[in-house]
């Protein structure tokens, strides 16, 4: 499954686009299934490479969970934290409804 | 007589100190600067002239008062990712027009505690992805050296503000050579730390796992200056180093007879220009006059491997990244419609084409039926791409590198080919996928044009490649960084 030419089809453009509701065009969704492709084909020689037992890295340092205590402190106040949002009522970001 | 604009920081540091001219008539300097070049140049989003101007009297305060630390009074371009409370962030980005943010970054805490100047929000590539500073949704930057050509990107407002003389140094950020490659596109020092070494508490996320703020100045000695004023431990950045930060200038000066460098022939590939090819075998014939030892006998096999690795994993991480911006909290947002409705007609308005082709490409790479085919396997070619160059550096103090395959292109020459773009980034990715620091410093020109040298560091030798760097600037003479504009 590695090794055969894996170009994206326009479907699978038109479904990624949907999953990252990005209100793709269909001008857009024709470009993209040209550029990815040829993108994508490039990234071929990748699955040659030998990976048996390797582990994957998430994270270019050796960090470890990083703890804090649970101490009162001052954070930012509610109404700069609500300074950039597009509508608000009574201290709280208005939103749209989710469900119908 | 040069003018005050023309300095480098620690020139600029030495004029103050000796009260030869204040902080304010540094500034005034760069301003008026800026009024003469920007309208060919486009450095920068938003000028701060009003910030800069009392900054530059708290500074003149400072040195007054005996409490100037060696960058007080300097005026910085930052790049506009970085997190200014009370001042507008836009990432490039036409999402974040309006974007007021209440809060600093670290860094930018950082450069006030030092009573640093900040000029203005330096232009970028939106959300920092393009290798041009083209893809801002605020005019393209041109190149100070030759306006028909690109800087460089995505700090690509940062680097030409430096060469254009607009400020004296400049914040920029780092994912896959974001500072490195517009530094060495209009001939100046950039520098990417070690992933760690810089906080990221206030930096507009692109690649959470690649991502790191560094600085970009005239030369060597002002480049490690500024990342000992920026660089400190920050608990607010979970990924931020809490080892003690060795002061970088005491690395300056030193000698380099000795050093063992590697040059990796994977970075002498095809596709690469003749006269960037000249240059870097001057400089390394300038580092062994210095009594450095070059192995050019090394192989780095996985490097080829490393565009694949960084366009799957940096989109990736982007993809996850970038979903915040819904309309619903800050930023744009597109109202008259349902929930779904407002985010897709949010984003479609929001988002340039180099934003969505690297979303799209992320959550391909994430999606069920291709994460072990992209992501997975991406992630562990990143695992041998860190373990071949662990190898290397248990032999080499440093490698050295071109920092990309041609000099300044033409504006518009690889906007339609995408991968053409992102093969710009060829020498600068392998390094920031294994997390390493490396620097790009001037080697002189091609046809008129800067070409840069790469010296590529272990984890947390930073000193190292400033110490290498700074005595390779000295055997080249006259750094001259500034471009004739």
């Amino acid at each position: 499954m590695y090794d055969r030419a894996m170009p994206i089809s326009r479907d699978q453009v038109l479904h990624i686009g949907r999953l990252a509701r990005l209100g793709l065009s269909d001008a857009e969704i024709d470009r993209l299934t040209v550029q990815l492709s040829d993108i994508l084909e490039h990234f071929e020689a990748l699955a040659a490479v030998d990976t048996g037992d390797v582990e994957p890295t998430a994270h270019p340092l050796p960090l470890q969970n990083v703890m804090r205590t649970d101490s009162v402190a001052p954070s930012l106040a509610r109404d700069d934290a609500l300074s950039n949002a597009p509508e608000v009522e009574d201290g709280l970001i208005r939103v749209r409804a989710v469900l119908e | 007589m040069s003018e005050l604009w023309e300095l480098t920081a620690h020139e600029a540091q030495d004029g103050l100190r000796t009260k030869e001219f204040s902080s304010v008539e540094l500034t005034e300097s760069v301003l008026a600067r800026v009024d003469a070049v920007e309208d060919r140049v486009n450095a920068y989003i938003t000028r701060t002239d009003e910030v800069a101007r009392e900054q530059a009297r708290e500074a003149d305060a400072r040195f007054a008062a005996g409490t100037a630390t060696p960058l007080t009074g300097i005026p910085f371009a930052v790049k506009d990712l970085i997190v200014t409370k009370g001042v507008r962030t836009t990432a490039g980005s036409r999402m974040l027009g309006d974007f007021v943010p209440p809060y600093d970054s670290h860094v930018y805490e950082q450069l006030k505690r030092a009573g640093a100047v900040m000029v203005g929000k330096a232009n970028m590539d939106e959300f920092a992805m393009g290798s041009s500073t083209e893809h801002s949704a605020y005019g393209a930057t041109r190149n100070p050296w030759d306006t028909d050509r690109v800087p460089g990107g995505s700090s690509g407002g940062s680097a030409a503000a430096v060469a254009a003389g607009e400020c004296i140094a400049a914040l920029g950020s780092d994912t896959g050579g974001s500072i490195r490659q517009p530094a060495a596109l209009c001939g100046v020092v950039g520098l990417d730390p070690t992933y760690g070494r810089v906080s990221r508490f206030g930096i507009i996320a692109f690649g959470s796992s690649l991502d790191q703020v560094g600085p970009i100045g005239r030369d060597v000695e002002d480049v490690a200056t500024i990342l000992d004023g920026i660089s400190s431990h920050d608990p607010r950045d979970s990924t931020s180093d809490p080892a003690p930060r060795p002061d970088m200038r005491h690395y300056l000066g030193r000698d380099v007879a000795g050093k063992k460098i590697g040059v990796p022939r994977e970075y002498f590939i095809e596709g690469m220009e003749n006269g960037v090819r000249t240059r870097i075998d001057e400089a390394l014939r300038h580092l062994e006059s210095l009594g450095c030892e070059i192995d050019t006998d090394l192989s780095l096999p996985m490097t080829e491997h490393a565009l694949a690795v960084y366009y799957l994993i940096a989109p990736s991480e982007a993809s996850s990244n970038l979903a915040r911006y819904d309309g619903v909290k800050y930023g744009l947002s597109e109202r008259g419609g349902s929930m779904w409705e407002n985010m897709e007609q949010t984003r479609e308005q929001g988002f340039g084409d180099e934003v969505k082709r690297r979303i799209m490409l992320g959550v391909y790479a994430l999606s069920a039926g291709y994460y072990d085919q992209f992501y997975l396997k991406a992630q562990k070619v990143r695992t041998l791409i860190t373990n071949e160059f662990r190898e290397a550096f248990t032999r080499y103090d440093a490698l050295v590198t071109p920092t990309t395959p041609g000099v300044a292109f033409p504006v518009g020459d690889k906007l339609d080919d995408p991968y053409a773009m992102y093969l710009n980034d060829i020498y600068t990715l392998p390094s920031a996928v294994a997390g390493l620091p490396a620097l790009s410093l001037p080697c002189g020109l091609s046809e008129g044009l800067p070409v840069g040298l790469q010296i590529i560091g272990d984890v947390g030798a930073e000193g190292t490649i400033l110490q290498i760097g700074h005595a390779f600037e000295g055997a080249l003479g006259e750094a001259n960084t500034l471009a004739p504009l």
